[in-house]
């Protein structure tokens, strides 16, 4: 008699880093696919005053308060602190105290050292780990990809749904990979990637999918670094924005103050680890770069898409071919009072800032004082630290001083003139270099006109006066 | 939530603009107010008035298009900012239905979460019904049939099943998740048994 047996096998399909971290948090999947996902982190700011209105509507508790950490940071003065001048931007800041207050939810309030943006403060706290699902009702919530976690913005009625159920309804979104390659040369950085990408793909180019980032120039960024390519994400219209996390990830939490720690470290270190995306795992989408491709860049229009090369020239309307991106680019140029064919370098500058969950981190500062130091700026500016802990560290590094000796203005942490909602704001019609997020009309301020770019491109126009190649003032720095 | 089936023979306001963000569609300075004071003066505030609150003349505000219940517009509609408040100001403003070609994912998914519905056409019929609302064609949708009907054409649209069916019952995620709420405990318990370090360290 013979016995055949059956092996079946045990090998489960390869998985991306986003599909492990789905998998792990779906709590009901319905027949139409729509995924219940447990939230491991809710962060919320002024702004969720519309979702605290709909809890009381419902007469609702907050599920899981343990999860839920509050940052004030939109509406923030930068300046004369505790004190805020404007009784409307001070209701704001007092209605989130008074929320996180009245459903015991811990607030980095404007009187805590821990104060800053939401999307530094997470991180800096060991609050954003790998391998979580992260929600917060701003659109940059994808920073906190960084880590290795899907984090995504979401609207207020979310909010008010997380905050009752802890969970979120998603469907499942593409995957798509974004491989960076190479070494960027000294001056170029994330910024300089990701504007890089958004301007081929197009500001919708990432519509639908969750990215995650890949390539030796990626890996090769700092925490900081991947937290501003992370960061970016959303204005390529991408879900999310992910880096796989390794030795630099756990490099980097070890110690912070809400992270694992002892035995415990050890233990989520390896889960941390084994979150990457498996070797011959499908993407749906899949683009590349070289790193040596990329140079530093410029924003000249109204979309994050509109970047160039800063030894480019301005875009002549006439010379494109689809009538649509015509008609948008003639009316950006408008807007922004640029001449097409002018060399982007000739472009004169107001102001400059340096600031916003994109670029004020640490290490940031630092790549804008080394072009500082030792210059003076051409114009007036702000620098706003990320965190009122960043603050602290660069003034132990005695960056403050440089900014200071150079002409610029020394302020406290928040969103600031990124989004102009405590007062910080470019004054219609000026021109303001800055390394922020969004270069959409009136977003610095009613007629302000945002060249997008890194900090140490926004030095550099700050000591040319004009939009400028950072690289030659580089030169014996760095 | 009121449920969404059809609009009959509505006016459609055309808006021929690509990547109308969220910032544009409501600017920050207004998002202070309570919602009961209605958001639908904000709308598109600062592309629709000059400094001194003269109109600049969009069809917004032109009165041929007055009790406009349908939004036409191009690509990449509703990007940028999650600000749920780009949806408040459509909807007080009297929207029920934003067509274009792609939209972003927050604000779509906060378009459904307020009875709005978010239509996908492809580039083509937008600019055929830009032209069409522009010489004062009104619009039909039949959301169950996902159909556009404009001057004697019918023009089939794309909406996610699932908001479909959302919106046609005009549902509330939060009632339809509380029935889920043993699973969620169920499920938080073990997940922090598996992944100690998934919570975050009591800092007292």
């Amino acid at each position: 008699m013979t016995r055949s047996t059956t092996t079946r096998s045990t090998t489960p399909p390869p998985r991306t880093l986003f599909d492990k971290l789905w998998d792990s948090h779906a709590v009901v999947t319905r027949e139409d696919g729509q995924t219940l996902l447990f939230v491991d982190r809710h962060f919320l700011h002024e702004g969720s005053h519309h979702a605290f209105a709909q809890l009381a509507a419902r007469g609702a508790a907050v599920a899981r308060p343990d999860l839920t950490f509050a940052v004030a940071d939109h509406y923030v003065p930068t300046r004369g602190r505790p004190a805020i001048a404007d009784d409307s931007v001070r209701a704001m800041v007092d209605r989130l105290a008074g929320n996180t207050a009245v459903h015991g939810i811990r607030l980095f309030g404007l009187d805590d050292p821990r104060q800053g943006i939401v999307h530094v403060v997470g991180p800096e706290q060991g609050l954003t780990l790998p391998g979580l699902v992260t929600v917060c009702g701003d659109s940059h919530t994808s920073t906190h990809g960084a880590f290795g976690t899907f984090a995504f913005g979401i609207g207020a009625s979310e909010v008010a749904h997380v905050l009752i159920t802890q969970t979120i309804w998603q469907r499942r979104p593409k995957r798509m990979r974004i491989r960076i390659d190479g070494t960027p040369a000294p001056g170029v950085g994330a910024k300089d990637m990701a504007l890089t990408w958004i301007a081929r793909l197009g500001a919708d180019g990432a519509q639908g999918h969750a990215i995650e980032y890949a390539g030796s120039a990626v890996t090769g960024l700092s925490m900081e670094g991947r937290l501003t390519l992370c960061n970016l994400s959303i204005e390529g219209g991408g879900r999310c924005g992910m880096v796989a996390p390794d030795a630099t990830t756990i490099a980097f939490l070890r110690g912070r103050p809400f992270a694992p720690e002892g035995a415990a470290f050890d233990r989520a270190a390896a889960d941390w680890l084994a979150l990457a995306s498996d070797a011959d795992a499908a993407f749906d989408t899949e683009v590349s770069f070289a790193g040596e491709e990329i140079v530093p860049v410029v924003t000249w229009g109204t979309s994050p898409q509109d970047a160039l090369p800063i030894d480019a020239a301005v875009p002549d309307p006439d010379r494109i071919a689809d009538p649509a991106r015509a008609s948008h680019v003639r009316d950006a140029l408008a807007y922004m009072d640029l001449v097409p064919g002018r060399p982007l370098a000739e472009v004169a500058i107001d102001r400059v800032f340096i600031g916003s969950c994109t670029n004020s981190r640490i290490e940031d500062l630092r790549a804008a004082a080394a072009v500082l130091a030792g210059r003076s700026a051409r114009v007036p500016g702000l620098v706003s630290p990320g965190s009122s802990l960043v603050k602290q560290q660069a003034e132990q590094e005695g960056l403050d001083r440089v900014f200071v000796a150079a002409g610029l203005e020394w302020r406290d942490s928040g969103c600031s003139m990124c989004v102009g909602m405590n007062g910080d704001q470019v004054p219609s019609g000026e021109r303001c270099a800055s390394t922020t997020n969004r270069n959409f009309k009136n977003r610095q301020g009613l007629g302000a006109r945002t060249h997008l770019m890194s900090p140490a491109m926004v030095a550099a126009a700050a000591v040319a006066g004009r939009l400028a190649d950072v690289r030659p003032l580089l030169a014996g720095r760095i | 939530m009121e449920p969404f089936r059809r609009l009959d023979a509505v006016v459609a306001c055309p808006l021929p603009l690509a990547n109308v963000d969220t910032d544009q569609l409501i600017p920050a300075r207004f998002m202070k107010q309570p919602r009961a004071a209605g958001y639908g003066g904000f709308l598109l505030h600062d592309l629709r008035f000059d400094t001194d609150g003269t109109s600049r003349g969009l069809a917004l505000d032109d009165p041929a298009f007055a009790g406009a219940r349908v939004l036409v517009a191009r690509r990449n509609f509703g990007s940028g900012s999650s600000r749920e408040a780009a949806v408040y100001a459509l909807v007080d403003f009297g929207f029920r239905c934003v067509i274009a070609p792609s939209f972003g994912d927050i604000f779509a998914s906060n378009a459904v979460n307020n009875g709005l519905l978010p239509a996908r056409v492809d580039d083509a019929a937008a600019e055929r019904l830009l032209g069409r609302t522009a010489a004062g064609h009104r619009v039909s949708i039949d959301l169950a049939e996902r159909t556009i009907g404009c001057d004697g054409e019918t023009i089939p649209f794309a909406v996610d099943d699932v908001w479909r069916t959302k919106l046609l019952n005009g549902w509330d995620d939060i009632d339809l998740t509380l029935s889920h709420t043993e699973a969620v405990r169920a499920f938080a318990a073990e997940r922090a048994a598996m992944y100690p370090w998934s919570l975050p360290r009591d800092r007292g």
